[in-house]
Parts: C-alpha cells; structure tokens; sequence
C-alpha cells in the first residue's frame, strides 16, 4: 500500500442517505476474478441508462466530479454487501475520501484497507459542505490525516476521528497482512491451547 | 463480572493484544464462495503463501452459479470462468470446495449448519453480509471483505476492535401466519438500516425460544440489514436437537464434553448491554416492504407511508423517491397491487420449512398464468429432503419453477433476474434499487 499524504480536492456530492453496495457497484459486475478495470462500473446504474450512455444529470458525469478526489455521500453510506469491489470501484475512479456522517462497518473496514478515508463529520459539517459545493461546484476541501483534519472551502479546520492503528496503517502504508503474520508465535500458540471441534477435510 | 454470550465468545477467541492495535481474533470456521474470494487466493500467491487451516475452511459455489440443469455446459462464460477458479484456487490451496457437481452444493449460509459444521461457540466468517445467520446456533458469526478473507486463509485470524453489545428482546407468542422473516422486519423498521452498526446483537426473550433453528437463521440471516454485522441467539435444547448426529457434529464422548462446554455459553444473568430494544411479538403482523431499503416495511394490510405526512426532510425525501422508483402510491396498502414474479429462495428462506411453508400454501391451487414462481432450494440436501416429501410435484402442479440451489435472484448475478418494470415479491432479505435486475422494482414478504 503507498502511504497516504495530505491532498485538497474538489467534492462531488451525493446526497443521498443509505447508499448501499449494490449501488455502488451492482453485483453483476462481482463475476470478475480480478480488482481492476473497476472504475468503469461505479454507481452503474445511475451513471448510465439503459442503453449504456452516459446520464447528464448523475454527478459523476459532470465536469466537476473529473478529478475530484473527495465524494460527499449522505449517511450510512456503504450499507449491504460485504464486497470490496466497492472501495476497489471508488479507488479506481480516484476517490481517496469518502466524507459523510456515518458509514456502514463492513465498508468502512474494507475502504481503510484500500487506502480509502472514510471521514465521519458532524451533521452540521456535513450540511455546510453541501451548501458550498452546491454554490460553488468547484470548491475544494483539505484532508490532513496526520492531524486528523478537514478543512472545509470555508475554512474551517475540523478535526475527524480515525483509530489509531488504521491511522499509522495508511499514513506508513503497512499492509495489515504483513502485521498479523508477525503474530504466527501466538497464532500457534492459541491453536496449540484450543484443539479445533471440526476437521472440514475429512 | 456477569459477561453477555457476545463478550465470552470475544473473549475466549483473543490470540494476542496489544495496546492501540486492535485485537487478534481467532476463526474457528471460514466460508468461502466463487464471488469474494479469486482476489484473496491471488493475494496469496502473490506473496508466495498458503493457507494455514484448510481444516477450518471449506468452499462451495453458490452466487454466481446457475440454478438450471446441471448437467449443462454454463452458458455465462464469465461466471463460468469464476466458477472454474473456485475449483482451481481450492485445489490449489488443499481447501475442501463442494462446487458446482458436488451433491453437497449450496448457499453457503444453508450448508454450514445442515453440515454440523457451525456449532455454539465458535467464531465464523465468510466474504458475505449474511454471515451473521450461523449466530442462530450462537456464534459469532460475521461477514468480511476480500483483504480480510486473504487474511484468514493466510493467518486463521482477523485483526478486530470489539463491537456494542445490543440486546433484542422479542417476548410474548406470534399469531398464525406471523413468521420469524416478520420479527426481523419489524425490528429493522424500529431502527433503521444504521441502527445496529458497530454492534452484535443478541435476540433473547420466549418469542425467540419459542422459534426453530431455522427460523432462528431467518432472524439472525438479516441482522446486517439492520446494520450490525453479528447477531445471535444463546444455544439451547433446540440447538442441540437440530447439531445432534450431523455429519460434522460431536460424537459420542466428544459430544458430551461439547455439549457441557456450549451450556455455559448463554449471557450471565444481571450482564449488561450497551443498547437495547423490544419487540412485542404478540403485536406483530405479517410485515412486507414497499421501498429501496429493508427498513421500508409495514405490515402487509397498512397503508403505505405518505410522503407529504412525514415532518424529517431527509425521510420524506428518502420515502418519495423509494416511492416513485417503486411506481407506488403513499398512503394506500400493497396487497391488491399486481406482481410478475415471485422468488422463493435465497439463505433467509430456502431451507426445507420454508419449502413446507410454501407448499401448504400452493397445495391445490394454481399460480396465476401471468405470474412466474421461481422455488430455489437451499441445497442439494434441501432438494433432496424436498425430493423425498413430494415436494417439487407439487409446486410444478401449481406452476412453479422448481431450480437447482444457489444464491439465484436475491443477488441476481446468475441470469436469474426480473426485467425492466417487472416486479417480484420475494422470501430474501434486501430491496435495493436494481438488487433483483436493472431498473426492476423488488419488494418482499415474509413467507
């Protein structure tokens, strides 16, 4: 994983509460053996008609959103599925943040693991943010993970929670794989103390 | 100190802990399948390890396989292409996969306990939301993403904080035609799709004793709908009465200690949880949903909610456009409201009661010629016990499709789907925009 540095980025806004996995990426897209070539199929069904073209009036499909960095999502965002094409989608299209009042906890973990931010904010913030970005779809947030911070076009600096180990995780890109493999002493260890009730193979 | 089943089951599980990291969390049972697996296998070889407990892991293929004659070449050549790498990633890797042939087959949810494979105590995971059903058996049961996956086959542990513990109490005796789906439901109405995030539930109280285990799969199944990626119910005599003599249950001695050790289990009286909620089960009515979340449901005779009545804005809005997706009206009930298809199936409803319960309905009678009923059983050993009790005659007397089991049309992934403008009443668990095919408008009852 690369490690995650500071970036100021336009917003695209989605104001939409609940937003589920399938939306984000629908599960007929989930028959790929790979992460890649993911980008294409984010939020699908919005994005494109029946046809396959391009829906003017979804935000990703506006000038503003090419480049943009930072999605605006309402709350809960991410609920459903477990499946980490979602983040992977996200990554792909070049979101690196994910701003919204709350998010669904598969997602949340699997976006900290694709070097994804999920920035919970107040709802205030939350409303504010909306509200500059609908005045000015060009306005632009910075993120600060060190500090934990996002400062609004406003700027207003708020700070944002992260735990501490996805916090060093992304800021040192470690892979998590890497940390847990370190453990194989107490991994043997537990196993040698809790004979398995089951045996699958036989 | 008194602890909660969710606090001895997190407990007994701790491999290692350190300060400001989470916890390192030991999975006694990992489920895997064709969808949210290729990507961790590949992880693994690209790190040039194996899997450390192919004891504690077994395969099956069951979202993106059709549920049409078998013996059949499969016509989607990219799902046959994942199916293939199931196969090849299992055999790879050492991994017991009862894949597409095999007569052991099925919704990975259905096949773990029909298998004695999930027991009390345990810890379970798999790449899928709907992992939290084996907590029935009370397991701490949850679903996973892809890193996560490549990290049990690699290590046989996940790195986890500790969730709430949210108790859901569900007294009194459900009415004739109320069924465990409508508990669910109506608990997911109370508190919203977010409601249950960061917590495991526990459902407790005489209306969830009173339930069957298959049932109780039914309730735990949809805690994710609610938004908690665990929830379970304390095992019981019902619990072991439905393990006994499975194939991968205890034996003999085995069996006995196993059995002293899953009694001590149950949360301690006066242990306390972090939330709590009720549910008045003699209250309840059969309950369907009419929206785009699984939290939009009503009982099945009430109006539907009136946009212009609701005072939040955000819910209002939420409900309209849920509304106007769906093509209904506010304020006037669904029943009366014409279907296309009807989708029987799917890891809350497909096992061998649901089946039954279907068939009592469908005995004698016919399905109207302009609507299509798809029965997807569990299992191969669904279908077979459904084989053995006439089942399928039955439904294909009155008009049904009686299929091969898999996931089929609640994750629509394997050519089992609505059309566009079609819509279906279903026995799954989720409602979302174009979950059962593009632009279709999926609702569901409880069965």
């Amino acid at each position: 994983m690369k490690p995650f540095t500071n970036f100021e980025s336009r917003i695209v806004p989605l104001p939409i509460n609940n937003v589920d996995t399938d939306q984000i990426i629908p599960a007929r897209f989930l028959k790929t053996t790979s992460k890649q070539g993911l980008d294409k199929q984010l939020f699908n069904d919005w994005r494109y008609d029946a046809q396959g073209n391009p829906n003017p009036d979804f935000v990703l499909n506006q000038p503003a959103a090419q480049g943009a960095q930072v999605l605006l999502a309402g709350d809960n965002f991410g609920c459903g599925s477990s499946r980490e094409h979602a983040p992977w989608a996200l990554t792909q299209f070049g979101f690196r943040a994910i701003v919204s009042t709350s998010f669904a906890d598969i997602f949340k973990q699997n976006s900290l693991k694709n070097s994804l931010l999920p920035i919970a904010v107040p709802p205030d913030v939350h409303a504010e943010l909306f509200e500059a970005v609908r005045q000015d779809p060009a306005a632009t947030v910075k993120i600060d993970l060190a500090n934990q911070t996002l400062t609004t076009p406003a700027g207003h600096t708020v700070e944002f929670p992260v735990d501490g180990f996805s916090k060093y995780c992304l800021l040192e890109g470690v892979d998590e794989l890497g940390y847990i493999l370190q453990r194989t002493g107490e991994i043997g260890a537990y196993e040698a103390a809790h004979p398995a009730p089951i045996n699958t193979l036989v | 100190m008194p602890r909660t089943i969710i606090e001895k089951l997190w407990d007994s599980h701790i491999v290692h802990e350190q300060p400001g990291a989470p916890t390192l969390l030991f999975i006694d049972l990992h489920l895997v399948h064709e969808v949210t697996s290729p990507q961790a296998f590949e992880g693994l070889r690209e790190r040039g390890i194996g899997v450390r407990r192919p004891d504690l892991t077994i395969a099956t293929a069951d979202h993106s396989i059709p549920t049409t004659d078998r013996s059949l070449p499969i016509v989607d050549e990219i799902a046959a292409r994942q199916l293939a790498q199931l196969e090849t990633n299992c055999a790879q890797f050492g991994i017991r996969c009862l894949g597409v042939h095999s007569d052991r087959q099925g919704i990975v949810h259905v096949i773990g306990p029909e298998l004695g494979l999930t027991q009390p105590g345990m810890t379970v995971v798999c790449g899928d939301s709907h992992t939290a059903t084996h907590g029935a058996f009370g397991a701490l049961a949850f679903g996973i993403g892809t890193s996560q996956v490549e990290h049990v086959l690699a290590s046989q542990c996940l790195l986890q904080r500790k969730s709430k513990t949210f108790q859901v109490r569900v007294d009194g005796a459900l009415k004739p035609g109320v069924s465990a789906k409508d508990i669910i439901l109506a608990l997911i109405a109370k508190i919203g799709v977010g409601g249950g995030t960061g917590s495991v539930l526990e459902y407790t109280g005489s209306a969830i004793r009173a339930l069957s285990m298959e049932e109780r799969m039914t309730v735990c199944n949809m805690s994710i709908e609610g938004g908690a990626r665990a929830g379970l119910i304390a095992p019981d005599d019902t619990t072991f009465e439905y393990l006994y003599g499975r194939p991968h249950a205890p034996q003999g001695a085995a069996w006995d200690a196993a059995l002293a050790r899953w009694k001590r289990l149950p949360t301690d009286e006066g242990a306390a949880y972090d939330h709590s909620a009720a549910i008045d089960a003699d209250a309840l009515e059969p309950m369907i949903t009419y929206g785009t979340n699984p939290g939009m449901g009503v009982s099945i005779n009430a109006p539907l909610p009136d946009p212009a009545l609701l005072s939040d804005p955000m819910q209002r809005d939420s409900v309209a456009k849920a509304l106007r997706y769906m093509g209904l009206e506010g304020g006037k009930p669904l029943v009366g409201h014409p279907i296309d298809v009807v989708f029987i199936g799917s890891c809350t409803n497909s096992r061998i009661g649901d089946l039954r319960t279907a068939a009592s309905v469908l005995k004698g009678r016919k399905v109207n010629p302009k609507v299509r009923v798809m029965v997807v059983p569990g299992s191969q050993e669904v279908k077979r016990q459904a084989i053995a009790e006439g089942l399928p005659e039955l439904f294909r007397a009155a008009g049904c499709e009686w299929r091969e089991p898999g996931c089929s049309m609640c994750i629509a992934m394997n050519g089992d789907q609505l059309a566009p403008g079609q819509y279906s009443v279903s026995t799954s668990n989720r409602n979302f925009e174009g979950r059962q095919g593009k632009a279709a408008a999926p609702s569901w009852p409880a069965p």
